[in-house]
């Protein structure tokens, strides 16, 4: 039984592509054949992120309008076996996602994957509800910020309201927070919300924190989705992520600050 | 106060600012949450239309749906006070 994954946020910025690219990528090497699809139609990243920008020929519109096949779009990811990407387009017609066109394509990508990872683009127009509509879970990206948060709760409305699952009255979107840039020193400060803060007011179920770290911007000036660093905070966050995502019991980590030594903090300590 | 006071006063820290401000407008947002989006413009239009009869502040009209089981209820109140000249005509 395939399953369809929303990574949504409302807000631009807060790590959908990185999370979709790591999450996706998590899958993968767990066995599971997993294809991602950047929705960003008009602005899209994940291909940059996953380090196959040079390989797109036809892209999602393409095989929409039907100027190619699913086949000649999907690219074959160099590192993971089982893993594949669906570019989006640069077309800057905003109207070239059409529901039927869209149904059509996860309907031929369910025979053949176990998860397909759904990229949304920022707001709430047309593209970022096409992502969210067919979906069967959702992965809310939020960063400890009031702007972010109250964004996240609005598209928790819309996921409630507007999606397949809701029209047809089946049991709704799995929905789970995944906190981002999350600063446990500041927290400890009271410069930023805490996850406690952030899960009591969104109420829905933490699916992982991910450490502000500088390794996620080295991964995507590499083309690397952060969860192949296994020595950094911000992949092992995204491995415990995607473990949590399969139903494991994993206990949360770098949730509270690394308290620094005397030599670190006298001459700085480098991540 | 003594000078000294002022370091000693615990302010609230900013995150836990943020956190007011959130929840207040989450769930002033989550109420709204369903309505149609043409709430708003047919408050502003019933408005003019009472105030053509009877001077009323904005805050003194409220327009919502609701759901009940296989209907939907729109709810119009008007709050008119007893220094409105209609209020005060009935009594």
């Amino acid at each position: 039984m395939t399953e369809i994954i929303v990574v949504t946020s409302g807000k631009g910025g807060v790590g959908k592509t990185t999370t979709s690219a790591a999450v996706g990528t998590g899958l993968a090497l767990k066995g599971h054949k997993t294809v991602i699809i950047d929705f960003d139609v008009g602005l899209r990243n994940l291909d940059l992120i996953m380090n196959c920008e040079r390989r797109v020929v036809f892209d999602f519109v393409n095989v929409i309008k039907g100027e190619s096949t699913l086949k000649q779009a999907l690219i074959k990811d160099k590192r993971v076996e089982n893993l594949y990407i669906l570019p989006a387009s640069q077309t800057r017609d905003k109207d070239a996602l059409t529901v039927e066109g869209v149904q059509n394509i996860l309907d031929e990508l369910k025979t053949e994957f176990d998860y397909i990872v759904c990229d949304s683009p920022a707001g709430i127009e047309k593209g970022a509800i096409i992502a969210m509509y067919f979906a069967d879970r959702a992965i809310v990206v939020t960063n400890p910020e009031i702007s972010s948060v109250r964004d996240s709760d609005r598209i928790l409305g819309i996921l409630h309201s507007k999606t397949l699952r809701a029209e047809q009255g089946r049991e709704p979107v799995q929905e789970n927070l995944l906190l981002t840039r999350y600063d446990p020193e500041r927290v400890e400060k009271g410069e930023m919300l805490s996850v406690q803060d952030v899960e009591e007011i969104l109420a829905i179920p933490l699916l992982g924190v991910i450490p502000e770290s500088k390794a996620v911007l080295r991964a995507s000036n590499q083309g690397i989705p952060i969860i192949h660093d296994a020595e950094s905070d911000a992949g092992q966050a995204y491995e415990d992520a995607v473990r949590r995502f399969l139903g494991e019991n994993v206990e949360h980590r770098f949730l509270s600050a690394v308290k620094k030594g005397f030599f670190s903090r006298m001459f700085g300590g480098r991540q | 106060m003594s000078f000294l006071d002022y370091f000693r006063t615990k302010r609230p820290t900013s995150a836990a600012v943020a956190k007011d401000r959130l929840q207040i407008i989450v769930a002033h947002e989550r109420s709204h949450k369903g309505q149609p989006d043409y709430l708003p413009a047919l408050q502003r239009d019933l408005l003019a239309v009472i105030r053509k009869y009877v001077p009323i502040d904005e805050d003194q009209i409220s327009v919502s749906l609701d759901k009940a089981e296989n209907c939907e209820v729109l709810e119009l109140n008007v709050t008119l006070t007893s220094d409105s000249p209609a209020a005060a005509a009935m009594s």
